[in-house]
């Protein structure tokens, strides 16, 4: 597990995404409006509208392209259309917000 | 034993109702082969006049498609006529070389339209009103032609004419008689009629009988026996249908006005048989589609063997299809000696109701602007019913708290027909309604087809919801849609409790009016945010998160992640420093394409969305919102400057119209236009709203839409100056705004609303006009350019477009 420290939460805009790219994996970060931080990757199963860009209700992203509404908790595409996106676990502490990414997924 | 062999000719309603009626009851006794004139399966003529009136499309008019015929082994030669029957070896000969024989022979040949024999019938542009043909050259002429005169004030007459009205032509409608549908109504309700329809813009010309046709190659007008004429760029003669009876007669069959056959349907010759127009039965031909039902399955019946009552004749009853009138007639309409009537007549709603007793017996009626009487009305009629108190009640309005139209289903039986057009049954309807749980008229619509074309019917689809739901229906279900999953209220619930309550927050409107979905969807929570913006011009602060996707980034979003930018160019106008800076920047940012856009102005595609704020930045000019719910563009033509015909300065007028209105929010996007004369450069017949100059002003068309449902503008007013032209504008904008839907175009919401609604508030009631204009302008002082905003705004520039690389 690699641990990397993308900024502060006051970098994060609210009920939106930002797309941050970790040694070349795109990653979309979100502030939740209960201030939860969330990251999952950002590409939607769909035809890989970025989610960073999309509105977010709740602990839930709607894509930008075609809405496709995706749980940014567990990363399941909702009900009627199929599939998931990976998450990635998120710590939130003081000014930092650091995303873990598992060795693998980060491109020497 | 070998099947025997069944021909029909005339691939029509009539015939092809037997064919339908024989395979239900006896599939596999008879192989059929049907010979059809017209190049199409079987369809709906009834519906032809929906089709003209453009409600219906002439794909859906078929009711029996290819498919059919071959499911079911049937042989079809459509486009072959039928020339010749050999009696004595029971064949038929056909185009094209055809020929079958039969032993049962079923002619349906319907009617010929009777086309006076004027001076100049002959000449290009006068036609009939019968077939899909007839129906396409009215279509194809409407778009080079301007004035439609229709020889003819019957049922026929005024569906073609209301339908050319709708295709944007002007209309008047030559009678001979002084009140229109003599043949089905009383002279009160004729006289109605007229009014409405002529309140549609129809014009008429009563008591006039033409003498000749005028005009070199094509019709140019007609002259009258009076003196009087007119001009004419096509005339549609629908005075009367003739029974197609030659190839009878021919044959030497019995023939008087049309194909004599007895009850049995039966012609003089053994083993062949008639149906439909072509067919006289007691000395009676039948033009309307309910007797030839009743013909169809007596036939039916007979041939396949099965015991049946003969056929003694209908009575009839007519509907006019014209959307806006309601008009029932049935029976003995006329007063006569030893008959009575009664009659309720309301000029204030419009509305006319006449039944005619002889004796005690309901023997036939007339209903005007409201028909929901007349399923009852028709059945009373057709069985003899006697008048007793509790009809009475019913018919004048005073029952027992049920409503009239409560009335008119409950005394329709389960088989008894409500949708004429697609054959729906009142039973067919009701186990829809139980087996799928279906609630609206629409639901109806949509599982059974009833009230899917003409739309007559609907009243009473809604009649029989409201006999099985009871309380629990809701008949105006239209304006019951929520704005969206989140919440159960509509639009005008929602505006409402904003104003009352004095909510000035996204989030807290949700929260106050209960929404399930606490934060909102990407569908309400925007129009929430314009509400709140349209309500509150000056106080509300507007929410960016709460925009839809493109307008919170001010750029098209684009199927690979990038965006585009759309600069504003005013009325198409730029300049060649415009341009050199334009370029500059495509080259700078490596934009993947620069794109002229439909609407007169440059696109660069492809942009990353981190280079959004240094391109704005550089272009210096402002956004064309060609991402948002707001004005768009205003196109325009060269114009008097430059071009031969122009009347006025299209060019500036344009310019000052987009410079006072750009980046107005509005419930969905608008685009508008500036032509210089009628042939319309800058298409501004297809804007939500249109100017076009003409000598001496300015007409003005709005509720346009080039897009997902192409409508054409609508006439507004004509004015004189440029400053009218923009408070028109306004006010209109305003209206619109006030009024609308959030994701409504101007077209829908002007077909909801209605024109006369908007030129009453915008054009004819000065007042109004000027209080629109006040409230649009506190929002317009409002605005600002967002480009620019972003652009000297740190903040939005790193959150919203910086992207963060580790
Ligand atoms: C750029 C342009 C096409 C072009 O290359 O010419 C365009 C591009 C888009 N149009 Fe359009 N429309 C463009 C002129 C039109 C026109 C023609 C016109 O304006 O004269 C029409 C039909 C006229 C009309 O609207 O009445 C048109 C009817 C639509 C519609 C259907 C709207 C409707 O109510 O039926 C949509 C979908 C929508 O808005 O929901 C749409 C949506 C779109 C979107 C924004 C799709 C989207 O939601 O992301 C496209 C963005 C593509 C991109 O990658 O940037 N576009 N679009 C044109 C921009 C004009 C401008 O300068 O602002
Ligand atoms: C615009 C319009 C609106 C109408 N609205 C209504 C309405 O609202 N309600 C209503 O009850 N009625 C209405 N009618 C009347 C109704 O359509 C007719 O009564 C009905 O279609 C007659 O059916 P049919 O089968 O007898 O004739 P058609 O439907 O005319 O069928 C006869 C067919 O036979 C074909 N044919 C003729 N000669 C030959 C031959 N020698 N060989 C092969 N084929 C041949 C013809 O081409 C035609 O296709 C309307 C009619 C029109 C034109
Ligand atoms: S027509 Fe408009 S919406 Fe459709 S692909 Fe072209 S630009 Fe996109
Ligand atoms: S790409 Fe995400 S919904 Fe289509």
């Amino acid at each position: 597990m690699k641990k990397v420290v993308i900024g502060s939460k006051e970098d994060l805009p609210r009920l939106t995404g930002k797309a941050v790219v970790i040694d070349g994996v795109e990653v979309a970060v979100f502030r939740l409006s209960n201030g939860e931080v969330k990251a999952v990757e950002n590409r939607c199963p769909h035809r890989g509208g970025p989610l960073a860009e999309g509105v977010v209700s709740g602990e839930f992203v709607f894509c930008p392209l075609h809405e496709w509404k995706i749980c940014l908790t567990d990363g399941k595409v909702q009900e009627p259309d199929p599939g998931c996106v990976k998450t990635y676990p998120v710590e939130a502490e003081g000014n930092e917000v650091r995303v873990f990414l598992a060795e693998e997924s980060v491109k020497a | 034993m070998s099947k025997k062999k069944l021909v029909l000719v005339g691939n029509g309603m009539a015939g092809v109702n037997v064919i339908e009626h024989m395979l239900k009851l006896a599939r596999d006794q008879y192989e059929i082969t049907i010979f059809g004139k017209e190049p199409h399966p079987n369809y709906n003529r009834t519906l032809l006049s929906s089709v003209l009136a453009g409600d219906t499309e002439l794909e859906a008019i078929v009711l029996n498609g290819w498919d059919w015929y071959r499911e079911n082994g049937i042989q079809l030669h459509a486009g072959h006529a039928v020339t010749k029957i050999e009696i004595e070896n029971r064949t038929v000969f056909a185009e094209g070389g055809l020929s079958a024989r039969y032993d049962e022979l079923i002619l349906a040949t319907g009617s010929h339209p009777f086309m006076l024999p004027l001076p100049g019938a002959d000449k290009e542009g006068v036609i009939a009103f019968r077939d899909i043909q007839d129906c396409e050259t009215m279509i194809e002429t409407s778009k080079k032609y301007r004035k439609a005169v229709v020889i003819g004030g019957g049922l026929l007459g005024l569906e073609a004419a209301r339908g050319l009205l709708n295709l944007g032509m002007e209309v008047e409608v030559v009678h001979i008689f002084d009140t229109l549908m003599e043949r089905q109504l009383d002279s009160e309700a004729a006289r109605m009629l007229r009014m409405e329809l002529e309140k549609q813009g129809m014009r008429f010309l009563l008591e006039k009988q033409t003498e000749r046709i005028l005009g070199k190659k094509r019709v140019t007008g007609l002259q009258f026996k009076d003196g009087f004429a007119t001009d004419a760029d096509m005339v549609v003669m629908a005075v009367g249908i003739r029974p197609n009876v030659d190839l009878a007669r021919e044959s030497g069959i019995e023939v008087n006005q049309g194909v004599v056959v007895d009850d049995w349907m039966s012609t003089s010759i053994p083993g062949i048989h008639a149906v439909g127009e072509c067919a006289e039965h007691r000395g009676i031909v039948y033009g309307l589609v309910a007797p030839h039902r009743e013909q169809a399955a007596v036939l039916a019946k007979r041939l396949c063997g099965v015991e049946t009552e003969p056929y003694e004749g209908s009575v009839t009853a007519t509907k006019l299809k014209v959307s806006g009138v309601d008009v029932f007639s049935a029976g003995e309409f006329r007063d006569q000696p030893g008959t009575r009537s009664l009659r309720i007549q309301d000029e204030w709603k419009g509305t006319y109701k006449k039944v005619v007793l002889s004796g005690n017996r309901i023997v036939g009626g007339v209903l005007f602007g409201d028909t929901s009487d007349s399923a009852a009305l028709f059945n009373w009629i057709r069985n003899g019913q006697e008048m007793t108190e509790e009809i009475h009640a019913s018919l004048t309005g005073q029952g027992d708290g049920g409503s009239d139209t409560g009335n008119a289903a409950r005394s329709l039986a389960l088989d008894d027909q409500v949708c004429d057009c697609n054959r729906v049954s009142k039973g067919t309807i009701l186990q829809a309604i139980r087996k799928q749980d279906l609630k609206t008229v629409d639901g109806v619509k949509r599982c059974t087809k009833a009230g899917a074309s003409c739309g007559g019917c609907q009243p009473l689809v809604a009649s029989i919801l409201q006999e099985e739901l009871g309380e629990s229906f809701d008949p105006a279900p239209a304006s019951r849609t929520p704005i969206c999953s989140c919440t159960d209220l509509t639009r005008d619930e929602v505006v409402e409790a904003i104003r009352e309550k004095r909510l000035t927050m996204v989030k807290e409107t949700m929260n106050v009016l209960g929404w399930k979905n606490p934060e909102g969807c990407p569908k309400c929570r925007p129009a929430l945010n314009y509400y709140l913006g349209m309500i509150w011009p000056e106080e509300y602060e507007d929410d960016r998160t709460s925009r839809i996707v493109n307008e919170q980034r001010h750029a098209n979003i684009q199927n690979d992640g990038t965006y585009s930018v759309v600069p504003r160019m005013y009325g198409g106008v730029t300049s060649p420093e415009e341009l050199r800076r334009i370029a500059d920047v495509a080259e700078k940012y490596q934009v993947r394409m620069v794109k002229v856009t439909g609407g007169q102005r440059l696109d660069l595609l492809g942009v990353k969305k981190e280079d959004l704020p240094r391109i704005w930045e550089d272009l210096g000019m402002p956004s064309g919102h060609a991402y948002a719910k707001s004005v768009r563009t205003v196109k325009t033509c060269v114009g008097a400057d430059f071009c031969r015909f122009g009347t006025q300065n299209s060019i500036q007028m344009g310019i000052d119209i987009e410079k006072k209105f750009e980046g107005l929010d509005t419930p969905h996007k608008v685009k508008m236009a500036v032509s210089a004369c009628p042939r319309n450069c800058a298409e501004s017949g297809i804007k939500d709203l249109g100017v076009v100059g003409v000598e001496g002003g300015w007409e003005i068309y709005v509720g346009g839409n080039g897009g997902v449902h192409l409508r054409a503008a609508d006439f507004l007013c004509k004015v004189k100056t440029r400053e009218e032209v923009l408070e028109i504008t306004g006010a209109f904008l305003q209206f619109y705004r006030e009024t609308a839907e959030y994701w409504e175009r101007t077209s829908t919401w002007l077909e909801k609303i209605g024109l006369a609604a908007v030129k009453k508030v915008v054009v004819e009631d000065k007042a109004n006009r000027k209080q629109l204009l006040k409230r649009l302008e506190k929002t317009l002082q409002n605005r600002k350019d967002p480009w620019e905003a972003d652009v000297n705004d740190p903040e939005a520039r790193r959150t919203l477009y910086k992207v963060t690389r580790v």
